[in-house]
């Protein structure tokens, strides 16, 4: 009874807690614009079954995918068994889907005990991948510090969740064999791994032992769900709604600027009583600043983001020694929406606009300014050196599209700071005096006159 | 098309020579081999001639929305006028933007590439190559372009292009979706790097000798000038050399 009085309170904290850290992470990703994207039902509910259900991205590099998929599967199936902990918790019952389920019991407990071995091994792999094999990937730059660490107490508390299901299962296993505990049938791996190494214990023990790896298995997967909202491992949860709300137009289309379009119909005349428009008194913004400039699925992909690095290392300004890590435009991203929500949620009027400062009475995200930027993140360099190759689109596994930022942060920085790369001048000017890229005397169609006379016997 | 709009004609495609194509001395040899190709199997195609302006591309990648809608606009209302449904291009970069990123400006046309355009003439039997042409059993690489390839999912027509010539393909490890950029794109086209260790089209061009690849096969005027100067900067520009796909056909067939 105490257990179980302990178990709920718990149980109860750690739900309460990680729903509230959710929340605010739904709060930051809602920062962003509030854009329609159209998409068709079936195309994302396909996306996100072959995609994200089906890891289809990730086999393009089968080695990390195989392991990856042990992980996952195991991680689906293992929600089955922890179900029936939290029941089994909060009744005080023992495996309590087992009297259920029957034959499919026994089924479901052997393919998590399969999976939780292949699990084990995969993340043994990834530990080496990531410290030992040195794979460039993770080892970039913005690999270093909390992200490093990240990656690796993932993986350091995934064996402490396979441990605890080892101590639960074999030593109920030893149990079941000498009939002091109900009988479920066999386990693939606890039938054998449990009397290796709990053989020689008392019932005594043996009940502790099996207590000891319930508790342990219950109370990381709590910690975990807390870890979360403040981890990489965001994506076990995002991948799925990030695949299925990603856009489907072209690749090759950017998103239309119709305040600019407008504008110039109106200088060219194509609109009608364009002249009669009055002029806007203060020059609006255009591209984007901060976060609040982005879209809320720019904010939900850097939520997403797994820092796997794919999109990096297929980079090519990455590749050839530049700044630019696509991987670290979405870290920054999400970290600045961290810290924007964190600011917000301190309700403190020092962050209020300078101009409101005197009316406003709460701080919202619309009266919102710390006098930083999302451009204290990523610097201009790392914008520059983009080619738009849209290698990083291509390689992300879960949608994520980190070209899309990189393009809002260059128009910001070309039409409303009047800024960028002074090398693309003239050819701005050439386009908008000529026509060309480039100054070129010639007439355009020189090159056809050149050739008629050079075939003139034709 | 001017021409044809005074005799009250329609021609059956609009080539969009591009800048490149205009104005880039190797570029235009490759709108001259284009062009030789169309008149040899009788395609009725017309230019805009000084009408055409840049599609705004760079200049919209760049981050510059007012230069690339100035130009796009104007181009469309070019197009209109001469009531233009159909263009073929040889530029990536301008399909791309015509294909993508013109309808939203409400300009809507059936843009399709010269490799495509040059793989149903094959296809169609209305281009023959000759057998045992000048490429039977050289080693060609082929340079998958970013806006051709991976942005618009095109990579089996330009392939197809270079089976027909029976030359002996061999792929770069970093190929159609991985292929890599030959660091002319997102307007780099006109700025030096960013600091870094090499340049991009280095890294890319090694990749392709690495191949053994006597010929570099391209299908865009950008590409083909990063990759030439990559083979310069190799010093092997006399054993290799970088070719449009039109060009091949061409010297195939002796055009």
């Amino acid at each position: 009874m105490i257990q179980q009085i302990l178990f709920v309170i718990i149980a109860a904290v750690a739900f309460g807690y990680a729903g509230k850290q959710f929340m605010k992470i739904r709060r930051n990703i809602l920062l962003g614009k509030d854009v329609d994207y159209e998409l068709d039902r079936g195309q994302s509910i396909k996306n996100t079954l072959l995609i994200a259900f089906g890891q289809k991205k990730m086999f393009k590099r089968w080695i990390p995918a195989i392991f990856h998929l042990f992980i996952y599967v195991a991680f689906l199936f293992t929600q089955i068994e922890l179900i029936e902990i939290l029941v089994d918790g909060i009744f005080g019952t023992h495996r309590f889907f087992a009297d259920f389920l029957g034959g499919l019991y026994t089924l479901i407990i052997n393919s998590i005990e399969i999976l939780s071995l292949l699990a084990f091994v995969a993340t043994l792999v990834f530990l080496a991948r990531r410290n030992l094999l040195k794979v460039p990937r993770f080892h970039k730059d913005e690999m270093t510090g909390w992200p490093k660490l990240d990656g690796n107490l993932i993986l350091y508390l995934e064996l402490l969740l396979l441990v605890g299901i080892c101590c639960m299962n074999g030593a109920d296993a030893v149990l079941q064999n000498r009939g002091l505990s109900h009988d479920i049938g066999t386990m693939a791996v606890s039938d054998t791994l449990g009397p290796a190494l709990f053989g020689g214990m008392s019932e005594g023990s043996l009940h502790l032992v099996e207590r000891f790896g319930w508790w342990l298995h219950i109370l990381v997967v709590f910690g975990f769900l807390n870890y979360l909202p403040k981890s990489k491992h965001l994506h076990i949860m995002l991948a799925f709604p990030n695949t299925y709300f990603a856009p489907q137009n072209s690749r090759g289309e950017m998103e239309n600027m119709p305040a600019i379009m407008n504008e110039v119909k109106g200088m060219m005349g194509l609109i009608e009583g364009a002249e009669e428009m009055p002029m806007e008194e203060e020059l609006p913004e255009f591209g984007t600043k901060d976060v609040m400039g982005l879209t809320w699925k720019n904010i939900l992909d850097a939520y997403t983001c797994t820092e796997c690095g794919r999109c990096t290392s297929v980079c090519p300004a990455n590749l050839t020694g530049k700044k630019l890590s696509p991987r670290k435009i979405l870290m920054d991203i999400r970290d600045r929406a961290t810290e924007i929500g964190d600011k917000l949620d301190s309700g403190d009027l020092q962050y209020v606009k300078e101009e409101l400062k005197a009316e406003a009475k709460t701080l919202t995200k619309d009266n919102f300014d710390d006098g930083k930027s999302l451009f204290d993140y990523i610097s201009r360099e790392e914008l520059h050196a983009c080619t738009t190759c849209n290698a990083c689109v291509e390689a992300c596994p879960v949608m994520i599209n980190p070209l899309e930022p990189i393009l809002k942060m260059r128009r910001y920085e070309i039409l409303t700071e009047s800024a960028g790369p002074s090398e693309w001048v003239p050819m701005f000017t050439s386009i908008e005096n000529t026509g060309a890229v480039w100054q070129i005397p010639d007439e355009r169609e020189q090159w056809a006159k050149d050739a008629m006379a050079e075939n003139s016997g034709e | 098309m001017a021409q044809y709009s005074a005799e009250g004609k329609e021609p059956e495609i609009l080539f969009w020579v591009g800048c490149a194509g205009s104005f880039d001395s190797r570029a235009q040899k490759v709108t001259v081999a284009f062009c030789k190709i169309m008149n040899e199997v009788g395609i009725d195609f017309a230019i805009l001639g000084n009408e055409e302006t840049c599609t705004g591309d760079p200049a919209r990648r760049a981050g510059n929305e007012f230069v690339f809608q100035m130009s796009a606009l104007q181009n469309i209302e070019t197009l209109k006028m001469y009531n233009v449904k159909k263009i073929v291009t040889a530029c990536p970069h301008c399909f791309n933007t015509l294909k993508n990123d013109y309808p939203a400006l409400g300009g809507n046309y059936d843009v399709i590439h010269h490799t495509q355009l040059l793989q149903q003439l094959i296809n169609d039997g209305r281009i023959k190559m000759k057998e045992g042409g000048a490429f039977k059993g050289k080693k060609i690489t082929y340079h998958d372009s970013c806006y051709i390839g991976r942005v618009n999912g095109v990579y089996e027509a330009p392939r197809a292009v270079l089976e027909a010539l029976d030359g002996d393909l061999v792929e770069m490890k970093r190929c159609k979706t991985t292929g890599l950029c030959c660091g002319a794109g997102g307007a780099q086209m006109w700025k030096e790097d960013e600091p870094g260790d090499k340049r991009i089209n280095i890294e890319r061009t090694e990749e392709a000798l690495e191949t053994g690849a006597e010929i570099i096969a391209a299908n865009c005027p950008f590409c083909i000038t990063m990759m030439s100067d990559g083979v310069k900067a190799a010093e092997k520009q006399d054993s290799v050399m970088v070719y449009d796909l039109a060009e091949l056909i061409v010297n195939n067939n002796g055009l």
